[in-house]
Formats: C-alpha cells, sequence, structure tokens
C-alpha cells in the first residue's frame, strides 16, 4: 500500500475507533512498540518536513531579490502571512478535506483542527509533512501576483488555497480521491507533487497575475513588453540555493519512509533534473543575446526542480537529465509565451511552477523505469511507455494534468474576480508607484535610502 | 575665483584624487550623478530581456579657487580622468561670487 493509503488507513480506524492496535495513540508508546522501526521514519519525515518548512524563505528570497526594493518589505510579509494564515487554515480545514473520512472519491470529512481521534503521534506527523506542502503550494503565487496586489486580498486567497482548493486536489491525488483509483496504470501518479503543490501553485497564480493586469511599466504603449529589472540578484540567487537544499527535503522525503533507500536515487535525480536545466535555461539565452544571463540560470534550476518532483523516484538518472533539459526549454518558452500574451508574471512562477509541474506528471507516463511502486517497494511497480509499460500509466498522468489544470486556472479566476468584486484585489496606481512597502505596511525595506526628520 | 565642476569615471577617482594631492591637496567635494554626453546607453539584461540603461553612473568632482590655479587643475583633472575612450567626461569652470569659512567667518579668496 500506498504511503498515503497506509495513513488513510489508520486515519479511518482511528475515527472509526475500530482495532486496539491502532487507536489514536498520542503517547506514542504503542506506535513504537507494535513497529520500534517507526522511530527512523519519524525522524526522516520530520527533518525532511523541517526543510520543506525553510523552503518559505527561499520563496521569499527569490521574490524579493527578483522585484524592486520597493515592494520588498510587502514580499517577505506575504511570504511570512501565507504560511502563518495557511497553517492555521489548513488546520482548521484543510486538513480534514485532504486526508479524511473519504467521500465519493472527492473530499475528505474528517479530523477537523487535529480533535478526537486524530490526537494521534502518526496523524500528527502526516499533518505536520502535508501541512509544510500545502504551504508551498500557497507561496508559489505570491511571485506571480507580486508589486500590485492588495496585502488584504493576498490573505484571503492564501486562507482559500489552504483550506480548500489545495486540500480537494491534493485529496483526489493523494488522500484516496478519484484521480488516485484511475484504471489506467496505477492510477494517476504524483510522488511528491509536481502537480499537486507546484502545479496548482502555478496556475492559481496564472489566474492571479490574469485577473490583476500588468504592473504599471510592464508593456510600453505599443505593447511592447519591457523588463523590469529585480534589485538583488545575490538574494535571489541565495533564495534558489535555499530552495534547492529544502527540495532534498521535498523529494526524498516523500517516501514518508527511511526503510526506503530509493531515498539515494531520489535525491540523485533531484540533483540532475536542476542542473540539466538550468544549463539549457542559460544556454538558450546565451544564443540569444550573447549573454550569461543569471536570472534565466536560476529560474531554470527551479524548473528542473519543479519538473523531476513528480517522478523522481521512478526514473533513473539519464531520464533526470533529460526531464530537466525539456524543463529548461519549457520554462524559456514559457516565459517568452506570457510576455507576448500581455500577462506579468514578475518572477517567473507560473512556467517554472504551472507548466514544468504539468510536465513532470506527465514524464512519470514516459520514464518511469519499473523500479519503485505506489509508496512501495513491492511490486506493483510503475511502468511508463519507454519501459514497456504501454500508454496506461501516461493516460492517467495526462487526465491527472488536465482537471489540475481546469481544477486550479478554473478555482483561481473565480477565487481572484471574486475578491475583486468584494474588496477589490489591486492597489491605487498611485500606491503601485510609490511602492506597497510604504502605504500597505508603512515600513520601507531599505529606510537609509529615505531622509527622516528625527 | 572659480568653481571647477568635472564630470569623470568613477573608476577614476583614486587617479584623480592622487594627481589632485601631488598638485597641492586643493578642497573639494565630490557627487555620485547620472547622466550622458554623446556616448551612448548601455544593454543589459534580466531574465532572457535585454534594457537600455541610457544615464550611466558618473562622478562629479566640485573645486573653488583662485582664478590663477584654475589652468593647473584643469590640466591635472583632465590627464589623471583621461582614458582616450568615448565617455571619459567633461569639465566645466564658472564664477563664484564670494565664499565664507563657517569656522572663521574669513570671507573671498582665503577662505577657499
Amino acid at each position: 500500500m500506498g504511503r498515503k493509503k497506509v495513513l488513510l488507513a489508520i486515519l479511518l480506524t482511528t475515527l472509526l475507533g475500530a482495532g486496539t492496535a491502532l487507536a489514536a495513540d498520542p503517547t506514542g508508546a504503542e506506535t513504537i512498540k507494535a513497529d520500534p522501526g517507526q522511530a527512523v521514519d519519524f525522524v526522516w519525515v520530520l527533518v525532511c518536513g523541517f526543510l520543506v518548512m525553510f523552503m518559505q524563505a527561499g520563496f521569499a528570497c527569490v521574490e524579493a531579490g527578483f522585484c524592486r526594493s520597493k515592494n520588498t518589505t510587502n514580499l517577505f510579509t506575504k511570504n511570512l502571512l501565507d504560511f502563518v494564515a495557511g497553517s492555521l487554515a489548513f488546520w482548521v480545514l484543510g486538513f480534514a478535506i485532504l486526508m479524511g473520512k473519504d467521500w465519493h472519491g472527492l473530499i475528505g470529512t474528517s479530523g477537523f483542527f487535529l480533535a478526537g481521534d486524530s490526537y494521534d503521534v502518526s496523524t500528527y506527523l502526516s499533518f505536520f509533512w502535508q501541512m509544510v506542502f500545502c504551504a508551498t503550494a500557497a507561496t508559489i503565487v505570491s511571485g506571480a501576483v507580486a508589486e500590485r496586489i492588495k496585502f488584504s486580498a493576498y490573505l484571503l486567497y492564501s486562507v482559500a488555497i489552504s483550506a480548500v482548493i489545495y486540500p480537494i486536489y491534493a485529496h483526489w491525488v493523494w488522500g484516496g480521491g478519484w484521480l488516485s483509483k484511475l484504471p489506467y496504470g496505477l492510477g494517476h501518479l504524483d510522488f511528491a507533487g509536481s502537480g499537486v503543490v507546484h502545479a496548482v501553485g502555478g496556475l492559481v497564480g496564472l489566474a492571479g497575475a490574469i485577473v490583476l493586469g500588468p504592473r504599471y511599466g510592464k508593456f510600453d504603449k505599443n505593447g511592447k513588453p519591457r523588463a523590469i529589472p529585480g534589485h538583488n540578484i545575490a538574494l535571489a540567487a541565495l533564495g534558489v540555493f535555499i530552495l534547492w537544499f529544502g527540495w532534498y527535503g521535498f523529494n526524498p522525503g516523500s517516501t514518508f519512509s527511511a526503510h526506503h533507500l530509493r531515498i539515494s536515487v531520489i535525491a540523485v535525480n533531484t540533483t540532475l533534473a536542476a542542473s540539466a536545466a538550468s544549463i539549457t535555461a542559460l544556454l538558450i539565452i546565451l544564443l540569444k543575446t550573447g549573454k550569461w544571463d543569471l536570472g534565466m540560470a536560476l529560474n531554470g534550476v527551479l524548473a528542473g526542480l519543479v519538473a523531476i518532483t513528480a517522478p523522481c523516484a521512478w526514473v533513473e538518472s539519464w531520464a533526470a537529465v533529460v526531464i530537466g533539459i525539456i524543463a529548461g526549454i519549457i520554462l524559456v518558452i514559457g516565459v517568452y509565451l506570457l510576455e507576448a500574451l500581455k500577462i506579468d508574471d514578475p518572477v517567473g512562477a507560473v512556467p517554472v511552477h504551472g507548466f514544468n509541474g504539468l510536465w513532470g506528471l506527465i514524464s512519470v507516463g514516459i520514464f518511469a523505469d519499473g523500479t519503485y511502486g505506489n509508496y512501495s517497494i513491492t511490486p506493483p511497480f510503475v511502468k511508463g511507455l519507454l519501459y514497456g509499460g504501454g500508454a496506461g500509466q501516461l493516460i492517467a498522468q495526462i487526465i491527472g494534468a488536465a482537471v489540475l489544470f481546469v481544477w486550479a486556472f478554473g478555482c483561481g479566476l473565480i477565487l481572484f474576480k471574486l475578491l475583486d468584486i468584494l474588496i477589490g484585489i489591486r492597489v491605487s496606481p498611485r500606491e503601485e508607484i510609490q511602492g506597497l512597502d510604504i502605504l500597505e505596511h508603512g515600513t520601507p525595506a531599505y529606510p537609509e535610502f529615505y531622509t527622516m526628520r528625527r | 575665483m572659480k568653481e571647477i565642476r568635472a564630470i569623470i569615471r568613477p573608476e577614476k577617482l583614486e587617479d584623480v584624487l592622487a594627481a589632485l594631492e601631488a598638485a597641492g591637496h586643493p578642497g573639494l567635494t565630490v557627487s555620485q550623478v547620472e547622466g550622458h554626453g554623446r556616448q551612448a546607453g548601455l544593454t543589459e539584461q534580466f531574465r532572457g530581456r535585454e534594457y537600455k540603461v541610457d544615464l550611466l553612473p558618473k562622478l562629479e568632482l566640485r573645486i573653488v579657487c583662485k582664478d590663477e590655479e584654475v589652468e593647473r587643475l584643469m590640466k591635472t583633472i583632465a590627464e589623471a580622468a583621461r582614458t582616450g575612450e568615448i565617455g571619459d567626461g567633461k569639465i566645466f569652470v564658472y564664477d563664484v561670487l564670494d565664499a565664507m569659512r563657517i569656522r572663521s567667518g574669513e570671507r573671498g579668496d582665503v577662505a577657499v
């Protein structure tokens, strides 16, 4: 059984109060007595979860570095508060919808507030893991809507994605929902969340960027796109290094077990895809402009990481490199495509997380080599097109990707349109030009640039 | 009294200061400025998109001196700041009506 199914089973039994061995165990004594090996699994999952939480810092640095200094306070506040508000919303609603008792494959219905029988070490472990993943999806959107969204609107969006939009889709894939039970291949598979986390975040972000419209000055009078250079490339680069490091928790930790030694394969694949995508993006821009473009190389790293997130456990090294190269190409095409469509995505969140998240899902159906199962080291193993698995898995992946696009983009459009009607989501032109730091927050990030009266 | 305003390349500041020191250490003020003369701007790029920087960073030196020192100081600055490439900058000279040393209240030539 897969880790999610195991957890679901544990959750269900605890909630139904059946079986003394699996009853709620807030002390942890029963759990470790039943299987002493659980200790190392708990440590593995928690340490990896801590790394995933630290990716929040990476996102904050990337976004602030790629945007202008006048919006730095705003971007860091958004990245802090989407985690703060999102973790609470996930505790109230999200976790129950994601991992609770399944209702017709659509939605989970138990475990609100982690109350009752959810007071259990295994359930809390599952909550922590799913919570940091949910927060990652939420924070991706911040970059796509940067430098022009009202903070109040962003706060409401954070609650909505963490409480409802993310958990429902995640339930379909990881909570025992209908996508995981598709009658093709082993059902729709997304190992660590190219789709569930990154494509959901990226496509909700796309909706947000469309509803908001481009930043003042992004397109000139003739509609020609203009570069709006970020204010701190060093900060952006540090952010990418932090994210890359955090990804070693995100992907290997998704085995949910330290007993799956497949974690070494996952770590290598994660690295190779990131490197291949980065150098691909770098070389494409070098051919175009004759210059070594760090900004695109940094985005390339993230594109590769996102793409390998779904297939990382099911492919071998050469496939990771190929997946990365294609991710780099998709990234560059995506960046220019959005500009051609007059959509302003200040940090490239949509091509990095949205487009490459979908590519990661599809790549599973092509490159999965039949050496690892559904979060399991015993058969049935996942096999793609190139390894004699036929088209089944690929079909399941394409269906999942299509459903994801409709769900995330659709929910995003409805949410941001609704917020726009209710409270207005865009700051005034005056505020946008002066920067959100001063008028939204009253705290310029770099006050030494101003002359102050004491 | 005259004021010499010299617009120079930022990277030439140390050479110019050393030359002025050798020429008798006149007082000076340095400001960071942006501008362009007949020199075109630079092309830079961010995440794959190029953009033009029309105004380039320069330094402006201001030196107030006695009339008879102007010629010598202009030559000193020009020699130290010159690379021979476009963008070396310019030197302008203005009349100064009066001056006061704030500490002592002295006026005119003795104050500069």
